[in-house]
């Protein structure tokens, strides 16, 4: 890690985040990797309210507050008017949940990209509404409890996968990113900043208050995610390029899942079809970056 | 310059002459041939504007939300269905106070479908903080758009430029087209107080708790209030470099008038032709055009109504469960007088349909042989055939 990644901070203390709470730590990595010349966008979400309320900001940068569905559109349109004014120095970044990217922002998200606007889109993802108290998202694994997904009518759906979606559109930049992974985030986030056109990046931010885990469990599960191959790390470029950043050693799901009060209710059976189902999962993704054996990586 | 073109296109060469510099929009008949235009104009480099081909009606607002923000001069237009879609950034708009100017080209909204011109949807957006100025024709709706900015970049309030489906937007006539020179002499380049800006980063629209937010709502209204003030003194300014002057409200002899009809939009130009037939033959009949809604000009109504006995507002909208809403307005500002003519309130012309002189003739002796409404709102020309 270099030493303007330790020292730079785009953010204050004071936020109001919970105790743990992994959207926080990656707010705190990306301003590190972006730097001052940087303007946020922040549709509803936690962030609306860690951001802290008027007069004060948490934040270093200039932050846009927006509508739930909007975070694609109302940094098209920051872009536009940066670049009508000849400031194309300045990087336009919407951060979102994965509510306000999976679901009812997804609209607006797919139309920036399809224009191929010269945004940064980054979207946090604690896998359900945890503004709103929990609800589900699209983002929310299969197998999950949330208060609109009962332990007695748990989510049976799969989770959306929203990074391929975005390699569908063929822009220049997708990839996931972890708040384990600290140095493959932020060197990321350096890549997309540097690249022109539609960036994607879906990072994965553990929520200790929505997934009914300790405070301090939350960065050791976001790394268990990857290390499960439940949440892998990995970059497409154009849309065709993968690249896959991170070998798993082969851990197994249930060791990830047994420990979140989310998915308490689930029993070995359950637990041994979601082990098929990312493992399936898996193989489709070394499919698509070329790699026909684990070996080859 | 003179020159022969369609409503839609007044608006568009308005847009062209304050140097919008963020365009976006989603297309929808009436509203096509505005932004249409628009775009060719910043595809061949006539405007140096950037235009975004968004997916919808809510990005298209939405972007102009961030190049606002931003510090661009920004323009959108749409029509019902993509008004109503709009609607929670409506309110957004205003409550940021960003000085986004929209036409609206009014439509009727479905179901069942219908692209002809009608207010409900215009007049449902009333309690969004948007000031709302109705046109009447091709040269009010150019001069209307380029006062447009001058005020809402004076009070940090949105504007919406409202026009007839149709009537007004696919209608050929003679507009003069202002000399790029002198709107520039009326309007300066849009430098906003606050903006986003990396070197003075400063957070926008964030939580506003209880102890906050109501003074943020007041200071919205008075602005709002204000604004009538301000574009009687824009308008001066106006009229002072190009010759033309509206009005909030314009009052055709009304000073004698037994009976005034109340309009906006085109169906004041009908009206027009109609009392001058009726003074023709002796009626005491005067006009009363509204031109802004938002704010609504209680003071001048007022003054303009109050030695009538009688006046007939023609309502191209309705709020149902009460009555048009002009009608609303007109009786709310009424409402502590002690001296108040008996107010007839007209429902005419919803999904377009035409209203004639006739139709306008109709009104006025309807009004002329009643002492009193019979209701607060009286349906026009209603086919008994399709009602049964
Ligand atoms: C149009 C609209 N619908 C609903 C809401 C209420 N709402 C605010 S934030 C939120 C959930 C946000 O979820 P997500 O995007 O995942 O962010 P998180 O809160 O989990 O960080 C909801 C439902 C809203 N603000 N706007
Ligand atoms: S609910 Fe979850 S995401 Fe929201 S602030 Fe708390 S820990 Fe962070
Ligand atoms: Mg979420």
């Amino acid at each position: 890690m270099s030493y303007e990644f330790l020292e730079r901070e785009g953010m204050y203390s004071g936020h109001v985040a919970c105790p743990g709470c992994g959207a926080a730590i990656a707010m705190r990595f990306l301003l590190k990797a972006l730097g001052e010349k940087t303007v946020l966008v922040i549709p509803a979400c936690c962030w609306s309210i860690i951001a802290g309320p008027y007069p004060q900001s948490a934040l270093r940068v200039p932050v846009l507050h927006t509508a739930f569905e909007t975070g694609g559109a109302v940094s098209s349109g920051i872009r536009a008017a940066l670049d009508v004014k000849g400031d194309t120095e300045t990087v336009v970044v919407t951060w979102a949940g994965d509510g306000g990217t999976f679901d009812i922002g997804f609209q607006a998200l797919s139309g920036a990209v399809e224009r191929n606007e010269d945004i940064f889109y980054v979207c946090y993802d604690n896998e359900a509404y945890m503004n709103t108290g929990v609800q589900r998202s699209s983002s929310t694994p299969y197998g999950a409890w949330t208060t609109t997904t009962p332990a007695t009518d748990w989510k049976k759906m799969r989770k959306k996968n929203i990074v391929e979606i975005l390699a569908a559109h063929r822009i220049p930049y997708v990839a996931t990113a972890s708040i384990a992974f600290p140095e493959d985030f932020m060197r990321k986030v350096k890549k997309a900043r540097a690249i022109k056109g539609s960036r994607f990046l879906h990072v994965y931010a553990s929520c200790p208050t929505g997934w009914r885990i300790p405070s301090e469990m939350a960065v050791k599960i976001a790394r268990m995610a990857v290390q499960t191959n439940i949440f892998p790390l990995y970059e497409v470029e154009n849309g065709t390029k993968y690249t896959i950043n991170y070998r798993s050693k082969g851990y197994l799901v249930k060791e990830y899942f047994r420990l979140q009060g989310r998915f308490k209710h689930l029993t070995e059976k359950d637990l041994e079809q979601i082990q098929e189902m990312i493992d399936e999962d898996w193989k489709l993704l070394l499919q698509k970056a070329g790699i026909t054996s684990i070996s080859e990586m | 310059m003179k020159k022969v073109i369609e409503g839609s296109h007044a608006v568009s060469e308005a847009v062209r002459l304050v140097k919008a510099e963020v365009i976006s929009a989603y297309p929808i008949t009436p509203q096509t041939h505005i932004v249409e235009l628009l775009s060719e104009y910043c595809a061949t480099g006539v405007m140096k504007a950037r235009f975004l081909r968004v997916e919808s009606e809510h990005s298209a607002l939405a972007a102009l939300i961030g190049a606002s923000t931003a510090g661009a001069r920004t323009f959108t237009a749409t029509s019902s269905q993509g008004l109503a879609y709009m609607h929670e950034l409506i309110h957004w708009t205003a409550g940021a106070r960003l000085p986004i100017v929209m036409a609206v080209v009014n439509r009727a909204l479905a179901p069942g479908w219908n692209i002809w011109t009608e207010q409900t949807d215009t007049l449902s957006q009333r309690d969004t903080g948007w000031l709302q100025f109705y046109c009447e024709d091709g040269q009010e709706a150019l001069d209307t758009t380029v006062m447009a900015y001058k005020l809402a970049e004076q009070v940090n309030l949105p504007v919406m430029v409202v026009l007839d489906a149709f009537f007004l937007s696919h209608t050929y006539e003679p507009v003069d087209i202002p000399d790029p020179d002198q709107v520039d002499s009326f309007l300066p380049p849009f430098e906003p107080k606050f903006q986003l800006d990396p070197l003075n980063p400063c957070a926008f629209n964030q939580l506003s708790p209880p102890n906050v937010y109501m003074e943020m709502r007041y200071s919205m209204h008075e602005s709002s209030l204000y604004a009538l003030r301000a574009y009687q003194d824009i308008e001066k300014e106006f009229q002072d470099i190009f010759g033309r002057a509206y009005g909030v409200v314009e009052a055709v002899m009304c000073d004698d008038a037994e009976i005034i009809m109340v309009t906006s939009g085109t169906v004041t130009s009908t009206c027009r032709l109609l009392i001058e037939e009726l003074r023709a033959s002796g009626e005491r009949v005067g006009l009363l055009k509204i031109k802004v809604f938002r704010p609504f000009p209680a003071e001048q109504v007022i003054d303009a109504l109050r030695n009538a006995k009688k006046i007939c507002v023609i309502d191209r909208n309705i709020s149902f469960g009460s009555m048009g809403i002009f009608a609303q307005e007109i009786r709310a500002s009424f409402c502590n007088e002690s001296l108040k003519p008996q107010i007839f309130g007209f429902i005419a012309g919803l999904g377009g349909r035409d209203i004639t002189v006739d139709t306008l003739k109709e009104i006025y002796f309807t009004a002329k042989e009643n002492e009193h409404p019979e209701r607060p709102d009286i349906w026009v020309n209603l086919n008994t055939e399709v009602l049964s």
